[in-house]
């Protein structure tokens, strides 16, 4: 009884909420500030065509580099909570002969739309989150087609990649502190920076998203 | 507006489940579902003249991939709390009312 008034309780209030929330949504005032003059204005400056990657990767490029920043530190959490005498689980036995077949044929396909995502960023909308997020969906279903195995512990190799992005964007930050301000690109030079700096973020968030998973699926070994 | 009002009800969906759900993967999913009403509500927003605002979108962007990072730590934690809470049980005080 206390259970379901306290569910109705809840339910009320949310609605009532949702209610409120819309209805101030309908009278909010007009935008005082409108930021789109100035983006059209100096997008031609930004190395980039399409505005929302110019927003991204260069008027507002600290906050993306802050959030390379906070994913790492994400994962870091997440391999500080797996146990410590994690065994990953090795089977080889799939019982679905369709799953590894069609992840064969997906992964490469993956890997082509993820460059091209990657690629199409700098005109269209794309760009290196949705081609790290397409490479990390790939190794996830990799692993679930129990064709690559679960990560244990980080090696070397898979080390700098993780922090690849994060590093790449910090010393093209750092090293445009010459120019006076943190990532203001010389406009001659900003696509090919912004370019760089979006491949390295896209190995890193890949491997960043995917390690999430896999890190994750690796602390299943002893459980069931 | 219609994109506004249906990030509010997820939100308020998202809210409920967050305060009502006791298992913990439901009550992160819950909460995702929050985050994803709120995202709903700022793009909708920055396309209120007609012509999308790309900083809006730039952000939500952003705050997606910030939304994921902060998912698969609390999956984490959610998995160690159901380790550490006993083995074999499918989880502590599941809402089964």
């Amino acid at each position: 009884m206390m259970a379901t008034l306290r569910r109705l309780g809840v339910m009320l209030g949310a609605a009532a909420f949702a209610w409120l929330l819309a209805d101030s949504l309908f009278a909010l005032p007009a935008p005082v500030i409108d930021l789109r003059p100035l983006v059209s204005e100096n997008l031609a400056r930004s190395g980039v065509t399409h505005p929302v990657t110019a927003v991204l990767l260069n008027f507002r490029g600290f906050d993306t580099l802050l959030e390379i920043a906070v994913m790492l530190v994400a994962l870091l959490g997440v391999l500080a909570t797996l146990s410590a005498d994690r065994t990953p689980a090795v089977d080889h036995d799939s019982a679905d002969a369709m799953l590894p077949m069609f992840s064969r044929v997906a992964a490469p396909l993956m890997l082509l739309c993820a460059l091209y995502l990657l690629w199409a960023g700098a005109f269209r909308p794309g760009g290196a989150f949705q081609a790290g997020a397409l490479l990390a969906a790939a190794l996830a279903l990799l692993h679930l087609a129990r064709l690559i195995p679960a990560w244990s512990s980080p090696l070397p190799l898979l080390r700098s990649g993780l922090v690849a992005g994060f590093l790449v964007f910090l010393a093209i930050a750092t090293a445009l502190l010459t120019e006076g301000t943190m990532l203001q690109y010389p406009p001659a030079y900003a696509g090919l920076l912004i370019l760089a700096i979006e491949s390295a973020l896209t190995v890193s968030l890949a491997l960043i998203l995917a390690g999430l998973f896999l890190f994750i699926s690796s602390d299943g070994g002893a459980q069931k | 507006m219609l994109f506004a009002v249906t990030g509010v009800v997820l939100f308020a969906f998202g809210a409920a489940g967050t305060i009502l759900l006791a298992e913990p993967l439901r009550r992160v999913l819950a909460f995702n579902i929050m985050g994803s009403g709120a995202c709903v509500v700022l793009v909708s927003l920055a396309q209120r003249n007609g012509i999308a605002d790309p900083v809006p979108q730039a952000m939500v962007l952003t705050g997606i991939v910030v939304a994921v990072a902060a998912t698969g730590v609390a999956l984490a934690l959610a998995r160690r709390l159901h380790r550490l809470a006993g083995d074999g049980e499918s989880s502590a005080g599941a809402d089964h009312d």
